[in-house]
C-alpha cells in the first residue's frame, strides 16, 4: 500500500519515537526513500528536537539553586516535615 | 531516603531534589513566562512538597509528584493574578484537525554548536513558549525534560493518548515555525562547491 505526505506527517512523532506499527512505518519509511519533502519534514523535525533539548536553550537563572536550598533551610528550621 | 526524611534528617531533601531542579523550573517558566514568577513558584513548590512529604505515595515517581505541585501553584497563582495574561487554564482545547509542517525541499543539518548564538537560543525559547499551553507542557516534559509518555501523563493526568496527540501536534507546529527561519538562518557552507 502507497500513502501520500499528509499521511506520512501523521507519523512523523511515531517515527521519530520508533513507537509505529511495523506495517505502518514500512510504509512511511518507503515514502520518506522516494520523497524529498517528507524526508526534509522528518529532518527538520529531529534537529529542531535535538536543538530544542540542548541545556543551553531552557538555563537555570544565576543562583537558582542556592536561592532555592537557601529558602529551603530557613523552612527546615522553622518547621520539620509533617509526620 | 524519603523515608530518612520524614523520620528527621531533613537535610536530606536537599539531595533528593538536586536532579529536578531543572524540570521544575523550566516547567514553571513555561506557564509563567517569566524568570521571576517562574523562580518563585519553583521555590514554593519545593517547599509544599519538603512539607507534605509524608503524603508522597511509594507508587508514585518523584519527579512526576513534584510537576503535578508545581503546576497546582502556577495555575493557583495565575488564577489569583488579575495581571495575567488570560490564556486559557483548562484543557478544553478540541485538539482536531491536523497541524501540517512546513513544507521545505531539502534540509541541512544545524549544529549544536549554532547554540553558541544568543538569538538562535531566544528562537527556540520563543518558539516553545509560544506553543498553546497544553502542547508546551507535553513537549517540555517529554523532548526537553526526557520524561516517558506514562510518567508525562501521569504529571499533567492526561491519558498516554492525549500525551502522544500533543506532543505530535507540539512538534509539528515547532518545525512549521522554525524550520525555515532556522533555514534562513544558516549559511551556506564554503567547502561545498559547485562544479556545475
Amino acid at each position: 500500500m502507497v500513502i501520500d505526505c499528509k499521511h506520512v506527517w501523521e507519523h512523523i512523532s511515531g517515527f521519530i519515537d520508533g513507537t509505529l506499527d511495523p506495517a505502518v512505518r514500512e510504509m512511511v519509511q518507503r515514502h520518506l526513500e522516494t520523497c524529498e519533502i517528507c524526508s526534509a519534514v522528518l529532518d527538520s523535525t529531529r534537529n529542531i528536537l535535538i536543538l530544542t533539548a540542548d541545556d543551553r536553550v531552557f538555563e537555570l537563572p544565576v543562583g537558582f539553586s542556592e536561592r532555592l536550598h537557601a529558602r529551603l533551610d530557613e523552612a527546615m528550621r522553622e518547621e520539620p516535615p509533617e509526620n | 531516603m524519603i523515608a530518612a526524611i520524614v523520620a528527621g534528617d531533613s537535610q536530606l531533601f536537599h539531595e533528593l531534589i538536586r536532579p529536578y531542579e531543572r524540570s521544575v523550573y523550566v516547567m514553571a517558566f513555561s506557564m509563567m513566562k517569566n524568570e521571576a514568577d517562574a523562580e518563585d513558584v519553583a521555590q514554593e513548590a519545593f517547599l509544599k512538597a519538603f512539607r507534605n512529604l509524608a503524603g508522597f505515595r511509594a507508587d508514585a515517581k518523584f519527579s512526576t509528584w513534584l510537576i503535578t505541585i508545581m503546576l497546582n501553584e502556577a495555575r493557583n497563582r495565575l488564577r489569583r493574578s488579575s495581571t495575567a495574561k488570560t490564556e486559557s487554564l483548562d484543557d478544553t482545547d478540541p485538539e482536531t484537525g491536523s497541524v501540517s509542517p512546513a513544507v521545505l525541499v531539502d534540509w541541512r543539518e544545524i549544529p549544536s554548536e549554532t547554540l553558541e548564538r544568543a538569538e538562535v537560543r531566544s528562537l527556540l525559547e520563543n518558539a516553545v513558549k509560544a506553543l498553546p499551553e497544553i502542547y508546551r507542557q507535553v513537549f517540555l516534559l517529554r523532548d526537553v525534560e526526557g520524561f516517558s509518555v506514562s510518567e508525562a501523563a501521569e504529571a499533567l493526568k492526561i491519558s498516554e493518548v492525549a500525551v502522544k496527540v500533543r506532543l505530535h501536534r507540539a512538534r509539528m507546529m515547532l518545525q512549521k515555525a522554525l524550520a525555515p527561519v532556522l533555514k534562513s538562518m544558516t549559511p551556506a557552507r564554503r567547502r561545498w562547491f559547485s562544479w556545475s
